[in-house]
């Protein structure tokens, strides 16, 4: 998905994509392989990068040549998503179709966004989007102590996951998505571990979540 | 961060949490955090957690522990990037410090 963009702004600009996959290198693999990245493409099972304030994907965090983050975790799409576009078909069942919907509804603004990263790439520090250490920890999301303590039952259920334990896994998912309820990728990563029975495991879907907490909010809007 | 023991000696400290012990405490990078409970039988990772502010989750079940990030602040303790490596899809570790010297972006995806 980045790949077009890593060869407009490379040498200038170096992309690194990481998959947040507690299952390993196994899930992510087909897509990786497919999208044939020339850039480095990496692999986070215990969602290292949640402790930097990500709790969604895609999310992008931006570096300087310093190693000075200038735009923490926010939204990040290449392009509009196909999904923004997908027509009902018309043998859809009414939970696709709402699905089909909900899913038209998100908001997405990889126009915006991608033109902020050409800016930067060009303008380097006097770019407008390129944030000061102040602005970088005002925007920095809160880490209360329950949310570090989920981090520490997620990383424990993907251990324990990876181990075999998979009923042992499952509290300690349980359990860090009950401590970071604004986490989506707690949530999504154990779901899909679940496979189909996930609604049963965890007592909800990803359609029923979006719908209580608003399709607007899944992408908070971007504050460029 | 998984622990197997709820002592560690300072070698796994740093291995795993990154935090080194040295004479002015628990140190990473160029910030030390007073510390003065390490005793000749290891250190123990409680006394750990309530110096760095950090939550310790024991699974007794399968004899783990994990230290969770530092609470109480904001996500990013400064604007630096933390050092942190993670694996390609071949398993070779990889330095986001080595980015250092050119812009880049981080991309979180997912295949879920």
């Amino acid at each position: 998905m980045w790949q077009e963009l890593r060869t407009e702004l490379y040498p200038r600009l170096e992309i690194v994509t990481v998959a947040l996959e507690a299952r390993g290198s196994s899930a992510a693999r087909p897509w990786v392989e497919k999208a044939e990245p020339a850039h480095p493409s990496l692999i986070d099972e215990a969602h290292v990068l949640a402790t930097l304030g990500v709790i969604n994907v895609p999310t992008g965090i931006w570096v300087d040549e310093d190693g000075t983050i200038v735009r923490p975790p926010e939204t990040a799409y290449p392009r509009r998503p196909a999904f923004k576009d997908r027509p009902v078909p018309a043998n859809a069942t009414p939970l696709q179709r709402e699905a089909i919907e909900l899913t038209r509804r998100l908001n997405v603004e990889a126009d915006r966004y991608v033109a902020a990263l050409r800016d930067w790439v060009e303008r380097g520090a006097a770019s407008r989007y390129a944030l000061s250490p102040d602005e970088v920890m005002r925007r920095s999301r809160p880490r209360p102590l329950a949310e570090a303590t989920a981090a520490a039952h997620f990383a424990l259920a993907q251990h324990l996951h990876a181990a075999g334990d998979s009923a042992l896994a499952t509290e300690h998912f349980k359990e860090a998505q009950r401590l970071h309820p604004s986490s989506w990728t707690y949530r999504r990563d154990a779901w899909a571990i679940a496979g189909p029975d996930h609604p049963a495991i965890y007592g909800t879907t990803w359609l029923d979540d979006v719908k209580r907490e608003g399709a607007e909010n899944y992408y908070p809007r971007l504050e460029l | 961060m998984i622990f197997r023991y709820a002592r560690v000696s300072a070698a796994e400290l740093d291995g795993i949490a990154g935090w080194a012990l040295k004479p002015e405490g628990l140190c990473r990078g160029e910030r030390c955090v007073p510390f003065a409970t390490a005793s000749h039988e290891g250190i123990d990772l409680a006394d750990v957690a309530r110096a760095l502010g950090m939550p310790l989750v024991e699974e007794p079940r399968a004899g783990l522990w994990a230290l969770g990030p530092e609470a109480g602040s904001k996500a990013l303790q400064t604007a630096a990037l933390p050092d942190i490596t993670l694996p390609d899809l071949a398993g070779r570790p990889f330095r986001l410090a080595s980015l250092r010297g050119r812009k880049a972006l981080i991309v979180a995806w997912a295949s879920w």
